[in-house]
């Protein structure tokens, strides 16, 4: 009887109320907001799964979704740093702006990893806060989801118990799901992998992976040829179980790469939507564990 | 039950193999056979391994949630400590954003040219000399002033004959917190109205601004006043701007009138097709008072008096598989403009109709090379009355062909050369130009 009552009220709640229209840079923030607000929020994601979130342009159809935003949400860390900045002056919409609630930068709560040491950009197109990939720790979304409720509350405090409800909820079957994945896991300890750019070094961090070598020289500039030989040469006494890539990065390089050492190449899915699997944040993981454990012998 | 199915099938395998007589063995290979059954028991055992572990983790964990949230706690607690103390020095952190782009060229110019036939010259015109010369060296500033206002600045530090000119090129500040998409800026700015005309040039994609953008806006037109810009809260991006300018830079007048004689507007909309395309789409009009506008620094007699409108439309068009242009990406963007300016000229009363288009298409064909093609040409008329004078009519339309070819180590270095077929003049010219442009500091911006 209770549950239906609150069925009912939250039908009726969510039919009356305004939706918060999210603005997410990034497919991995959206699900998470989806799994946080449900029906609350309307969202927008700006990237897709296959494309680099270093290089979007502010293009018109952004500026529009930024315009009527009460929240955006993306990794920070300077991620965005080439077109985020100019997306938010553009629309115009003072409630997202740098420091209102309306701007939540998920780096901003994690530990960040690979904090350079050396800033000059003679290190390649480096984050001088760390590396801004945080999402593919799973604790990270723990830490990240307690925060981004706290905010969804803030803008919307009509709805602040359903957020706190959808957090209790999303954090106890997110934190099983790490359990049995950190169980999984134990098996894939040094394993040893060649990531085409630093987009998986919190993954690695999490699992223990061992990264030997990325196939970009520097982050953000392509490899050239004589990098790619010298690379090679490295690597062909001990080959990495696998060269590893995002769906959007060059696949010339690693395709190359993984040819000549006679190892795999895998393309693991990243954020959601990937690949056909990789359908909501649970999906990325379980997806992402497995393609690695296919790896092994 | 689809294990279930699978074990009955290799169960009958293994009866055909039996009796000798291959039930399916005519379609599945045994050993194959075998091994995938081995396989299967291998993974069913893995995964109920895994199970099993997980159990005793979660039996374990109702334990340690109490602990390991408290751990947490305390490790947001830090990091919160970490993220607000960077830096050691308070009154650095407060530093604006510091840019600063280096561009050089040397050229090859067979016949340079400093008026286009058929138009009152005015601002930036011509392919230049021949050698190498520094171009404009930029500096940029740029930071929040408060929680009210954004600014930015650009320095412009150009060598005119051995001596140094410092150029304000932009000096701005715009509103960052008036509701509903509502932005007003003021100072020194790059008109919003075009396309190309909002874009530094070291942004351009060729070394030189296309002909219809030198004739009637002498390369770039910089407002001095406001701009008031508005972004509709539609799904389909609209934006309109308003300006009211002092006029000071060509098409106006560079005289110091008490009252704004140039006023703009301008309106853009775009949107995306599927995930593969974006466009945009804009019109502007740009009406100015001109007041004793002189032929450059020399002629004091020969001044326009009058009004000037120039109407402009324009679109760009790009490509990059599923919205990816890490690898490729083609673009396509053109831009028409048409003036009149009606008033006296040396003491002649003129009504002249000046029109000109361009149309460009860049080609990044693999990561950090790419290939561009731009026609552009402007045509005249103004009547035979202006036989034998400036305003003569060209025989044929001015117009180039330009190709250029430019490769970038990282988004911050860019070599370009570029080939131009020039028959603004009469007799057709070549022109050869190779050109730098390094950034320095702040990250560019990712303009559309």
């Amino acid at each position: 009887m209770r549950g239906l009552i609150v069925a009912v009220v939250l039908s009726f709640l969510s039919s009356q109320g305004h939706a918060l229209e999210v603005f997410a840079c990034e497919p991995e923030w959206g699900a998470l907001v989806s799994e946080l607000a449900g029906e609350q929020a309307e969202i927008t994601v700006a990237l897709t799964a296959s494309q680099d979130p270093h290089r979007l342009q502010a293009r018109p159809s952004l500026i529009a979704s930024a315009r009527r935003a009460d929240l955006v949400i993306c990794s920070g860390a300077d991620l965005e740093i080439g077109w985020l900045p100019l997306l938010l002056r553009r629309s115009g919409n003072p409630d997202i702006r740098p420091g209102t609630p309306g701007y939540f930068l998920a780096a901003d709560y994690v530990r960040k990893l690979e904090v350079p040491t050396r800033i000059d950009r003679s290190q390649g197109d480096i984050h001088p806060q760390g590396n801004p990939h945080v999402h593919l720790n799973p604790h990270n979304i723990t830490r990240v989801a307690h925060k981004l409720t706290e905010r969804l509350a803030e803008l919307d405090p009509v709805y602040a118990d359903i957020y706190k409800t959808k957090l209790d909820d999303f954090i106890e079957r997110w934190q099983v799901a790490i359990d049995v994945w950190e169980v999984r896991a134990q098996r894939l300890k040094g394993l040893t992998i060649v990531p085409h750019h630093r987009s998986f070094s919190y993954l690695a961090d999490w699992l223990e992976l061992d990264v030997i070598a990325t196939v970009e020289a520097k982050p953000g500039i392509p490899p050239s040829g004589a990098h790619l030989s010298s690379l090679l040469e490295k690597l062909s006494n001990h080959p990495p179980a696998a060269v590893v890539r995002t769906p959007y990065a060059n696949e010339k390089p690693t395709t190359w790469l993984a040819e000549r050492l006679d190892t795999p190449q895998l393309i693991l899915p990243y954020t959601v939507g990937g690949n056909d699997d990789a359908t909501d944040l649970f999906a990325l993981f379980e997806v992402t564990l497995t393609l690695l454990q296919d790896l092994q012998p | 039950m689809k294990h279930l199915g699978r074990r009955t099938i290799t169960s009958m395998c293994w009866v055909g193999m039996l009796y000798g007589t291959p039930a399916i063995g005519a379609t599945i290979d045994p050993i194959t056979d075998f091994r995938q059954e081995i396989q299967e028991l291998r993974l069913a055992y893995e995964a109920r391994i895994d199970a099993l572990e997980a159990r005793i983790v979660l039996a374990e964990r109702a334990s340690k949630q109490a602990r390991s949230s408290a751990v947490e706690a305390r490790e947001m607690a830090e990091e919160t400590a970490i993220g607000t103390t960077t830096g050691d020095s308070s009154a650095n952190v407060f530093n604006p954003a510091i840019g600063a782009v280096l561009v050089a060229r040397a050229a090859d110019i067979d016949r340079n040219w400093e008026t286009i036939p058929g138009f009152i010259p005015g601002g930036e015109l011509g392919p230049g000399k021949s050698g190498f010369s520094l171009g404009e060296s930029e500096i940029n500033l740029k930071a929040s002033i408060d929680d009210l206002f954004y600014g930015n600045m650009t320095l412009a530090l150009e060598d005119e004959g051995g001596e140094t000119e410092v150029a304000i090129e932009e000096a701005w500040f715009e509103t960052a917190a008036l509701p509903t998409g509502l932005t007003i800026r003021a100072g020194r700015q790059f008109s919003g109205i075009g396309n190309l005309n909002s874009f530094h040039r070291h942004a351009d994609a060729f070394i030189d601004r296309p002909l219809p953008y030198q004739a009637f806006l002498g390369g770039q037109y910089i407002a001095d006043g406001m701009q008031a810009r508005w972004v509709a809260p539609t799904n389909l991006f609209l934006e309109f701007g308003a300006e009211l300018d002092w006029g000071s830079s060509f098409p106006g007048s560079g005289s110091d009138e008490t009252s704004p004689g140039t006023w703009s507007l301008f309106a853009h909309t775009g949107g995306d097709v599927g995930t593969s395309h974006a466009w945009q789409a804009g019109v502007s009009y740009l009406s100015t008072e001109v007041q004793d506008r002189g032929l450059g620094e020399d002629d004091a007699a020969a001044a326009f008096t009058g009004n000037s409108d120039l109407v402009g439309l324009d679109f760009v068009w790009k490509w990059a598989p599923f919205g990816n242009p890490t690898v490729t990406n083609f673009m396509l963007q053109g831009e028409y403009f048409r003036r009149e300016e009606k008033g006296a000229f040396d003491g002649i009363n003129i009504d002249t109709d000046q029109s000109g288009w361009y149309l460009q298409s860049v080609w990044q064909f693999k990561p950090n090379w790419r290939l561009g093609y731009r026609h552009d040409r402007v045509a005249t008329n103004n009547g035979s009355i202006f036989a034998n004078t400036l305003l003569e009519d060209a025989d044929d339309s001015p117009r180039r062909d330009s190709l250029m070819l430019d490769w970038s180590h990282s988004e911050y270095s860019r070599f370009r050369l570029q080939y131009a077929y020039d028959r603004v003049l009469a007799k057709s010219s070549n022109q050869l130009l190779l050109q730098y442009i390094l950034s320095m500091g702040a990250h560019g911006a990712h303009r559309f």
